[in-house]
């Protein structure tokens, strides 16, 4: 033995040594050491501070079970905050730093605090800091709050990987349960899956030197392994199952290594089983959250797992047979060690920073470590995530696992079996689905009933230093469900999630109140096991992949003609085009558009077709205007509605034969819509008779608008009649491009003569091209978006959900006739007819105007009534541009009775500031709809 | 991530479906007389029970509405069927 | 004994070693007949028999719940109070909440840890833009505080989001309520108890309601598992259980129950000093006095009344949350959990008598029932005293479904609810 570290055993690797940094102080370890286990080995105890008095804390467990030594650590260019030092394995360079301390773990200035716990008890907080203003002392206690420190840093490849995968049975936990389940389970042919969170199988085989079905565990290990794998049987170390959640799907994090993001896989499993072990439970007594106090089977881990002798004087405090071998196996590795029953006695700590000594019965035994075993406590989250019951076993002193959900099982430890064969038995027993065998188990523990009484302070929660008195002083108040006392004293909140804490909190509740701990009850066990990354659920959700835009099919073409792109519902398309200055551009554009003609990709907008004998009627009754009357080759402007008669979506209807409509609807629009209308086909219609297909991403649309739109068009040579008469407005031609079939449908968005052509997606480039082409000759202007906005603003033309909003129905807009006239019933007709619809003083869509030199009103300006005291808002402003076409400014708004006021002025207030604007119809360009059929 | 199953594409990850109201609504047929009360149960009327529920569900990538029975407590699924009996 | 909370106090106790302390509230066995019983003993339902004690005068009143003290949605929030809200009676009713819980501490003296730190909701395209504009003028008309921010003021604010060109959502701008904060979700239940008890009102955990005692049409009395308690009035604030007591009771509810989930990472030290709502990315987020960042977003997708959250919803949040502040992809979620909440088809609360005789409700508030817990006692005490609605909680009457006067929040503002 050289210091801490035993020879022969341990399974970390000796020929390589490790340098760290732990505080300042240079340290060494080796490959398979966990920060805490090298720095015991260094001989360090101190690795922490407490989160509230700033006591020194030393580890308690040799895994998950440890809350006091957790450090920020850096590693080359990559800092991590928050590292529990038990479950962290060291890597060479890595410089740790506990966390909240100053400058030190061992000298922390803040130490001082613990001076004055006396007058900082549970929940002090609440009862003061209330004068003048809570938010004047928050910062400073912020700031004294809080464990790691993060650095801003972004860490460029860490991106988790995530996986989908799904198995007959997944064991978590390779400990001799698992493996032995694994193996049976594998043997009849079932798809396993065994995992743990080591990065080595055997669980707690390496805490004991035994023998398992008379081989050396580890032979025992190695052989379980190779038969599970050659059974097809698959194995994830360094694997955490951390939550199991709806239909048996249960959420495994994989680590990669320090600084490396971890994977995720979704694990659907037929059946579950729980063979996650059990693991110490502490000892409430005076003192006991000195450094150099720790679990008996955390001492072991350290033992057998990285060759660490946790002390030189030990001693062994505890009130149950398993630690029985304990001392021997301490012994054996070089420790002195002396064993006390907990009995009725009330032991004291002795030491500060340094542990001296253990004092029991009125003697006093000098010590460095004192391990302290309250019994076995099976880890029984999972099963508490899965919707497992728990009963308390008097006999074992312990929650178990009870009645089960389908699919789910508990065995070995975590079943609360923890001899060896009985455990196997259980676990073969659970792999196969088969009753589990009787055991009479030879464990025993006496029930630890803290003293109450005591006037030393005696810790349950180590990390958030929560004492027995605290949970007193929780009692006295009446904190008393098991859920106050928790929120109330934070027992149970620290970073381990009270796997350390929570069963000595429930002994102190019980003995305080005279009721059992089963009377008491549990709080709730939630996911995250452990803690886990947020990188863990993004992956490639990140960037351009989160929620990503749809793509034009044109979207090359576009950029090679200088596009800026943009977003805009939801489809990624040109702004505008062009790097000079944005308002000037998009100015020319429409100015461009009402002088020449423009081009616009207007591929988004939606194409779905309606077809079938009933088509004509489905349509007629989901969409507020009656299309009855719409003849075939003519198009329709109409509104959908919800049931709730709100304007939901507008969009032009194609009657392009008898029994067949195309739907053109908002881009933005195309999935609810196509989900309002197969809901609609499905429920109350034939199905048989009517067929929706949503043929969006079928058809590229180039759109024409503008003086010369057809003669641009009359250049592709499509060989129809351009003239009005022929092609009237709101008709709909289809005809061949390049023989590829085309759609033409002239219909405006801008007010001035528009045709939209249709290919298939396939073509859209050679259209686009031709259409370039072509268009030079009569000064065509390819047009963005934005340019796209305001010619149809100056027209008059809204656009759903930015000139509408949750309340608009139909007849504000300006369509009251099928609301009165129509015929047949519509979705939303009786919504239109209730007291609300019905009232005067609706938002209507108006215009608003401003004199010409002045500047335009702020998009999202209200509209104000200012005859009361105070000003109150009448509507607000939807759409505000500088019309270029006009040389001034326009706006369109939804202004409460708005249609009967226009002329009147209005007052604009923004911010607080007021103007005046004259209240208009919504149309700006071409009021008499000549141009639309020139 | 619970899993539903589709009468049609069998069982799918929750993501893949939406929730589109309670089963037995009727609408009422509003070429006759129908009054503010029963328009407003029609809407607003949900039986949102704990425990065993009968919804309507859609399949989004097949389209396709059905009617699920479920749990709203345990996430149980008891059955799901289409709509249309006829195809049966 | 010690009753009043002040640092005096705590010095005077620590020498007593804090045993004088008082019980903060005591646990009255049930009695036979009370003035008023509230069903439901979260935030809503304490608040609630506060103000009618204490505001109306009503001595004899009982508070029921089935399980502990705010072991329901108050326990298990993200502790955001805001008013930003479209609608003047929205403004109205959570103002009322931001104006009660500005004197809330002081009032009960019970430190509720209201921290107006600030709430900003960002905004990451020019259209947004435009619509926080048409949002913060309605919040301003309607007598809440807000204010615009350009880019560079948010990162001031908040420099610990995603400022960086690949950035899927740029930040263009946001509206910030400086009045807005959190508060300790526990301390208001704990602290409305408190003040509830000491004015005599009887709160009687670990009592469920299994049955409603309905006679001539009129509610007289809860069949419990402690007995029948009987009473003249009664007040329901069960929010996503609200659908329960319905159903014992014969009426419907515009309500869908949903699980609604929350996040909080380990302690940190300070990173983020506002609380940064973004619609966008689906996601916000806080930091609590004790170091932990809370994490918020969405409903999950299938109506339940199981209260534990699913996975989908988690990735969603968590990824749109790390995509809106890049540097938190490292750090570590301790625990997520769920509450179900009660979700109307206008995203607004329902003040007002149930349809039942004698039973009124306070339900509906959604996400957002949190923020609305000093207002919604105060204006259902208002309720049950007088059997008239106080002006700010007239709009919210659940007979505006019937004449369609809904008051759509969540359509009209774009502000997640």
């Amino acid at each position: 033995m050289s210091g801490f570290r035993v020879q022969n055993r341990g399974l970390i690797d000796r020929h390589k040594t490790l340098s760290f940094q732990f505080d300042g102080k240079s340290c060494t370890g080796h490959p398979g050491d966990t920060l805490a286990s090298a720095l015991l080995a260094n001989g360090i105890k101190i690795m922490g501070r407490s989160f509230k008095y700033h006591r020194p804390r030393g580890v308690w467990g040799a895994w998950f079970d440890d809350s006091n030594a957790i450090f920020n650590i850096s590693l080359g260019a990559i800092q991590l905050p928050n590292c529990p030092a038990a479950t962290t394995y060291l890597e060479d360079g890595m410089q740790a730093r506990s966390v909240n301390t100053f400058p030190s773990a061992r000298f922390d200035i803040k130490g001082v605090l613990d001076w004055f716990s006396p007058f900082l008890p549970a929940g002090f907080y609440y009862k003061t800091f209330m004068r003048p203003n809570w938010h004047l002392f928050e910062p400073t206690i912020r700031k004294m709050a809080g464990l790691g420190k993060l650095d801003g840093n972004i860490i460029e490849e860490y991106q988790s990987d995530q996986i989908h995968q799904s198995c007959d049975l997944l064991i978590v936990g390779a400990g001799p349960a698992g493996l032995a389940a694994a193996l049976s389970a594998s043997q009849k042919g079932s798809s396993v899956v065994l995992v743990d969170d080591h990065d080595i199988a055997g669980g707690s085989s390496y805490q004991q030197q035994s023998n398992i079905e008379n081989k050396p565990a580890s032979l025992w290990i190695r052989d379980q392994i190779a038969a599970i794998a050659g059974n097809g049987g698959r194995i994830l170390l360094s694997t955490t199952a951390y939550g199991i959640y709806d239909h048996n799907l249960v959420a495994l994090i994989q680590d990669s290594g320090f600084g490396h993001a971890p994977r995720l896989w979704r694990m659907r499993a037929k059946r579950i089983l729980i063979a996650t072990g059990a693991i110490d439970r502490q000892i409430t007594f005076a003192n006991n959250d000195r450094p150099g106090i720790m679990s008996a089977v955390g001492a072991l881990e350290f033992l057998g797992r990285y060759g660490v002798l946790v002390g030189k004087k030990i001693a062994l405090l505890s009130n149950n047979s398993h630690t029985q071998n304990t001392a021997n196996l301490l012994r054996e590795a070089g420790a002195e060690v002396e064993t006390f029953d907990t009995g009725d006695n009330s032991p004291v700590a002795i030491g500060g920073k340094k542990l001296r000594a253990l004092n029991i019965d009125g003697k006093s035994h000098s010590c460095d470590v004192i391990l302290a075993s309250g019994g076995l406590t099976p880890v029984v989250h999972l099963w508490r995530h899965g919707g497992g019951r728990l009963e308390w076993n008097e006999a074992i002193q312990a929650f178990i696992p009870a009645q089960a959900t389908t699919g789910m099982r508990a065995a070995g430890a975590a079943n609360g079996i923890y001899e060896l064969d009985e455990a196997l038995a259980d676990a073969r027993a659970a792999a196969l689905d088969q009753p589990s065998p009787k055991v009479q188990s030879a464990y025993q523990i006496k029930a630890l009933l803290p003293d109450i009484n005591s006037k030393k302070r005696q810790w349950i929660d180590f990390q958030h230093d929560v004492t027995v008195k605290d949970i007193e002083l929780a009692a006295r108040e009446n904190y008393s469900s098991v859920e106050h006392l928790k929120r109330y004293t934070t027992l149970g909140m620290a970073s381990d999630q009270g796997k350390t804490s929570n069963m000595a909190g429930l002994a102190v509740m019980a003995s305080l109140q005279n009721r059992t701990i089963s009377e008491v009850g549990t709080t709730t066990f939630r996911p995250p096991f452990v803690p886990v990354p947020f990188e863990l659920y993004r992956g490639v959700k990140r960037q351009q992949l989160f929620n990503p835009p749809k793509r034009l099919a044109l979207e090359a073409e576009h950029r090679n003609v200088g596009a800026a792109m943009g977003e805009y519902g939801g489809w990624l398309r040109p702004a505008w085009y062009g790097d000079d200055d944005p308002h000037n551009t998009i100015r020319k554009e429409v100015i461009s558009a009402r002088t020449h003609v423009a081009i616009i990709d207007a591929s988004p907008l939606g194409k779905i077709e309606i077809m079938g004998p009933d088509a004509e009627k489905f349509i007629n009754f989901v969409f507020y205007n009656t299309l009855t009357t719409l003849k075939p080759g003519k198009i329709r402007y109409a509104l959908m509605l919800s049931e709730r008669g709100i304007v939901y979506d507008d969009a032009v209807i194609t009657r392009v034969d008898q029994n067949r409509f195309i739907i053109s609807c908002s881009s933005s629009h195309v999935e609810g819509v196509n989900n309002a209308l197969e809901g609609w086909r499905q429920d109350g219609n034939d199905p048989d008779r009517i067929f929706v297909h949503d043929t969006t991403q079928n058809w590229a649309t180039i759109t024409l608008s503008g003086p010369k739109a057809g003669e641009l068009l009359s250049k592709l040579d499509m060989s129809i009649d351009l003239s009005p008469d022929a092609f009237p407005h709101m008709t709909f031609r289809q005809a061949d491009f390049l023989s590829v079939p085309a759609r033409i449908s002239r219909v405006s968005f801008t007010g001035d003569p528009s045709y939209e052509i249709s290919v298939p997606t396939l073509h859209a480039s050679a259209l686009w091209s031709a259409i370039a082409k072509a268009g030079k000759s009569v000064q065509a202007a390819f047009i963005g978006v934005e340019a796209l906005s305001i010619l149809r603003a100056e027209k008059g033309y809204i656009i759903v959900g930015k000139d509408t909003d949750g309340e608009t129905m139909p007849h504000d807009i300006g369509f009251s006739q099928p609301r009165l006239r129509k015929e047949s019933a519509f979705v939303g007709d009786r919504a239109l007819h209730t007291h609300a619809a019905n009232g005067q003083n609706r938002r209507q869509l108006v215009g608003l105007m401003v004199k010409g030199n002045e500047c335009k009103i702020v998009t999202g300006a209200h509209l104000i009534d200012q005859s009361g005291s105070k000003p109150r808002s009448i509507g607000y402003v939807t759409s505000s541009y500088d019309s270029p076409t006009l040389a001034h400014p326009i706006a369109l708004a939804l202004l409460e009775n708005g249609t009967a006021r226009i002329g009147e002025s209005v007052a604009v207030w923004n911010q607080g500031d007021i103007r005046q604007a004259t209240i208009a119809s919504a149309c700006f360009y071409d009021k008499g709809g000549g141009l639309l059929n020139a | 991530m619970q899993q539903f199953p589709c009468p049609f594409c069998g069982l799918r990850n929750e993501q893949e479906f939406h929730f589109a109201g309670e089963a037995g609504k009727t609408r009422p047929d509003t070429m006759k007389e129908v009054s503010a009360e029963q328009w407003s149960a029609y809407l607003n009327h949900y039986n949102n029970p704990m425990g065993k529920t009968c919804e309507i569900w859609v399949h989004l990538p097949c389209q396709e509405y059905f009617v699920m029975q479920r749990d709203t407590v345990t996430m149980e699924v008891f059955a799901s069927e289409q709509i249309r009996k006829d195809l049966k | 004994m010690t009753k009043t909370y002040s640092a005096f106090n705590i010095i005077k106790e620590a020498f007593k070693g804090h045993k004088g302390w008082s019980p903060a509230w005591r646990s009255p066995k049930p009695k036979a007949q009370y003035e008023v019983i509230i069903i439901g003993g979260g935030g809503h339902g304490l608040a609630t028999a506060y103000y009618l004690a204490k505001n109306h005068g009503v001595k004899d009143i009982a508070i029921v719940e089935k399980g502990w003290l705010g072991s329901g949605n108050t326990g298990r929030n993200t502790t955001a109070i805001r008013s930003n809200y479209f609608y003047p009676e929205s403004c109205a009713l959570y103002d009322l909440s931001v104006r009660l819980y500005e004197k809330l501490s002081i009032e009960l003296n019970y430190n509720v840890m209201f921290s107006q730190r600030g709430l900003m909701v960002v905004f990451h395209s020019e259209a947004e833009m435009e619509m926080a504009v048409r949002g913060m003028n309605a919040m301003m008309l309607g007598g809440t505080d807000a204010r615009l921010l350009d880019a560079n003021e948010v990162k001031q604010r908040a420099p610990l989001l995603n400022y960086r060109a690949d950035a899927r959502y740029p930040i263009h701008g946001a509206v910030i309520q400086e009045r807005g904060g959190t508060a300790r979700h526990d301390a208001v239940a704990w602290g409305y108890a408190r003040a509830a008890d000491a004015l005599g009102v009887d709160i009687i955990q670990n009592c469920e309601v299994k049955d409603v005692i309905i006679e001539g049409g009129t509610m007289t009395g809860v069949e419990t598992n402690l007995g029948p308690i009987r009473a003249s009035r009664f007040g329901a604030a069960i929010a996503g259980h609200s659908s329960v007591l319905a159903r014992m009771a014969g009426y419907q509810l515009p309500i869908h129950s949903y699980a609604l989930q929350a996040f909080v990472s380990e302690p940190l030290k300070p990173v983020i000093d506002v609380l940064a709502f973004s619609s966008t990315y689906g996601a916000y987020i806080s930091q609590s006095d004790k170091g932990g960042l809370v994490i918020g977003g969405g409903l999950d997708r299938v109506p339940s009344y199981g209260q534990k959250g699913n996975m989908p919803m988690q990735e969603n949040v968590l990824s749109g949350i790390v995509e809106f502040a890049p540097a938190l992809a490292k750090v570590k979620l301790m625990r997520h959990w769920a509450g179900i909440v009660d979700v109307t088809p206008d995203s607004s609360p329902l003040i007002g008598p149930s349809g039942v005789e004698g039973l009124y409700i306070n339900c509906g508030w959604g996400t957002g029932g949190f923020k609305a817990i000093p207002a919604g006692g105060y204006l259902f005490a208002h309720l049950l005293a007088t059997g008239s609605h106080h002006e700010i909680s007239r709009p919210f009457d659940p007979s505006r479904f019937q004449s369609a006067q809904l008051i759509d929040e969540g359509a009209a503002s774009g502000i997640a609810h």
